[in-house]
């Protein structure tokens, strides 16, 4: 067992929603880098073949398929696991403090010398450092090997405060909306930028689900799967969810006082699907995103919220009440909202429910 | 028909952009700039003692001002731009007839990109600022006008046509721009990473705005860019550029427009001394614990619709909240009037 930036690898679960059965290539691109931790694969339940994990693997893996997810959530929930949201289950059961959660598409970046990159030790790296929302650094993280705060950044803000969630990036396909990839189809992300930086605090973002790492004890129960288009789909562009989720997270961090990065590390994103398919499908998702915006941007939570899980709760009665009328998928949200709250509550702590 | 050759393409806004440029010692670092600014007009401030000649390199076209001419230029208003320090750069700001400004300092040099090519700085800049920026909501593929770059899944279509960019605020490779106190615990630190992004400073967020590599739209936000009050016969001194900075920032949120920072890099070459530095940078360390709160509250009336008037505003509130602090700060906040009289004064068209 080691430890990297004062985290144990035994604090750390990597969980990865299975859209695909067979996981052999997935599992090979990725065997050194995540060999060391736990493993949670949670299957799509709409998925009907059997998953394929190669044989021999040195590492733990728990598998968690629809039975699991209908023994421990039951039939009387409002929130529905199946497609990307499936990866939420995997955060609920887990009972370490911090996830790792890639896309089952996605592998490591190969660098110039053809060595794997690891952004699980870049997201460790992230989430064990400060993060510095109150004010911008231009030479960015300042906590980086290399870098500092530069002048004029005032020093009592220089302790920075705990970094919550770190949001990856990804080379190839990136995560563009399918109007816009289908418009350029070709047009894929070559640029590696080498910087992290903290979103500033109260500053919104499209929080990508496909390559992120959060601090489970803290903000655990506020990425919530409950934005859910009506033809949601089982490719990026047919989904909302993690953009919905972040909008949560963001506000949550903000109030209680959590960091937020975004930049590296990149997983290189296999390309898959077709944009101008999914454009039908999307439609939906892009007008919801058109009028969430500026209810998330003005959003200031109770101070009585003190939890992530309160937070939730206090957001899904404002999203029944100030947004449900406007469009039927914002009432399911907020009901799946509340119904994740009462999960995360009965079976997020304590001895595993599975 | 094959493309123009780049010698028969004109540099960009070439007769629209000044470089201004403050000095006090000489200007042969512009020899190596010279293949990208060469076709540019410069106004060259000379800090210091006025009988000193400054030579600028051959084939450049420039006007020059030193103290004897700011004073002759602005008459008792001269009292507002500093003496002995690159704040003075202003003047220039001022004096200037053209819509962008390109500012660096004299010991700015041509830095190289990792692959090796050097870097026009002022051709970025000006990429930056012809194209929007995105202050309402934050894109983590960073500015999504670059080539290659894009609006990411999640970005509301709504915000993506952006608001005109103000101002661009370039990076330094080698010498990083520290504070004293870090200069001193770190004397060997070089800034060698290189990182290929521009972004939009989001709405409400401040930064510090360094001015060794800089560049902005004059018509949209130059009467913000005042230097304050440093050097001989101030007790503050490296906060010139922050200043500036800080107030750009809460004029450009209130009035819809954009800041950008990133590339591009020149190569800082001079580190200056951090004893000297800590001493001018000293009332400067403690007293932005509240200067910042103070910008970061600053509430601009909806009915000011200029950036003179805001600024004006600004002047206000600094004389009321951080006169208190110290009478320094009832000087700048006139001194801050004064600049807004000579901008309107200089620039009628402006008003």
């Amino acid at each position: 067992m080691s430890v990297v930036n004062n985290i144990e690898d035994g604090e750390i679960d990597i969980v990865i929603g299975a859209l695909h059965s067979d996981l052999r290539p997935f599992m090979s691109a990725w065997k050194s880098i995540f060999s060391r931790y736990h493993l949670i694969i949670v299957k799509d339940p709409d998925l009907k073949d059997d998953l394929q994990i190669p044989e021999g693997l040195s590492f733990k893996i728990d598998i968690y398929t629809k039975s699991h997810i209908d023994k421990v959530v039951g039939s009387s929930t409002s929130i529905a696991f199946s497609g990307y949201s499936c990866k939420y289950f995997g955060f609920l059961v887990s009972r370490k403090k911090y996830i790792v959660s890639i896309d089952d598409d996605c592998v490591p970046v190969k660098d110039a010398d053809s060595f794997l990159i690891d952004p699980v030790a870049q997201h460790l790296r992230n989430l064990a450092t400060p993060a510095t929302p109150f004010f911008f650094n231009t030479l960015y993280d300042p906590y980086r090997n290399g870098a500092d705060f530069v002048r004029g950044y005032p020093f009592s803000l220089r302790s920075g405060i705990t970094c919550a969630l770190s949001c990856g990036l990804w080379l190839n396909l990136a995560d563009l909306d399918a109007p816009t990839q289908a418009l350029k189809p070709e047009k894929r992300n070559s640029r590696y930028v080498d910087a992290v930086m903290t979103v500033p605090a109260r500053v919104m973002m499209p929080i990508s689900g496909i390559n992120i790492a959060f601090n489970r004890e803290l903000v655990g129960p506020a990425l919530c799967p409950a934005l859910r288009l009506t033809g949601e789909g089982k490719v990026r562009w047919e989904t909302m969810e993690d953009i919905w989720s972040g909008m949560c997270v963001k506000v949550v961090c903000d109030h209680l006082g959590l960091g937020v990065k975004s930049g590296l590390p990149y997983v290189w994103r296999n390309d898959r699907g077709d944009a101008i398919e999914s454009l039908k499908k999307e439609w939906e998702g892009v007008k919801l995103m058109e009028e969430v915006v500026p209810w998330f941007q003005s959003m200031v939570l109770s101070r009585t919220a003190t939890k992530a899980e309160d937070c939730v709760a206090e957001m899904a009665k404002r999203v029944k009440e100030q947004l449900g009328g406007s469009d039927p998928g914002f009432g399911r949200a907020a009901e799946a909202m509340m119904d994740w709250v009462e999960l995360w509550k009965k079976v997020g702590s304590g001895p595993s429910p599975v | 028909m094959a493309p123009p050759s780049p010698s028969h393409v004109a540099p960009l806004l070439k007769d629209e952009l000044d470089i201004v440029i403050p000095t006090i010692r000489n200007l042969d670092f512009l020899e190596m700039w010279r293949p990208f600014l060469q076709p540019y007009h410069l106004i060259i401030v000379q800090d210091g003692d006025p009988s000193k000649t400054i030579r600028v390199p051959e084939g450049f076209d420039y006007e020059l001002y030193n103290r004897n001419d700011i004073n002759k230029i602005l008459g008792p208003k001269a009292s507002c731009i500093s003496f002995k320090d690159s704040a003075c750069r202003c003047f220039g700001f001022l004096v200037s007839k053209k819509k962008y400004i390109f500012t660096i300092d004299d010991d700015c040099f041509v830095a190289k990109d990792p692959s090796g090519e050097e870097i026009n700085a002022l051709a970025q800049h000006i990429k930056n600022l012809l194209t929007p920026s995105t202050p309402h909501f934050f894109n983590t593929l960073y500015d999504p006008y670059r080539e290659g770059a894009d609006f990411v899944r999640g970005y509301p279509f709504s915000l993506r046509e952006g608001v005109p960019t103000a101002i661009s605020h370039g990076l330094w490779l080698n010498i990083p721009d520290y504070d004293a106190p870090t200069q001193l615990v770190k004397p060997l630190e070089r800034n060698s990473r290189y990182v290929d992004a521009v972004m939009t400073i989001p709405k409400g967020t401040l930064f510090p705005m360094c001015g060794m590599n800089l560049a902005f739209d004059r018509e949209l936000i130059g009467p913000a860019l005042y230097f304050g009050l440093m050097g001989d016969g101030q007790p503050i001194g490296r906060y010139d550029d922050m200043w500036a900075g800080w107030c750009a920032k809460v004029i450009a949120d209130h009035l819809g427009l954009g800041v950008k920072t990133g590339l591009p890099y020149i190569w800082h070459s001079k580190a200056s001394n951090p004893f000297v530095n800590l001493k001018k940078e000293y009332k400067g360390i403690y007293w932005q614990e509240e200067i910042i709160p103070f910008f970061q509250s600053a509430a601009l009336p909806k009915e000011s619709k200029t950036v003179q008037q805001c600024y004006r505003d600004l002047s206000l509130l600094v004389k009321e909240k951080l006169g208190p602090i110290d009478p320094y700060f009832q000087k700048l906040s006139d001194e801050m009037v004064t600049w807004i009289e000579a901008w309107e004064e200089l620039n009628p068209a402006a008003k």
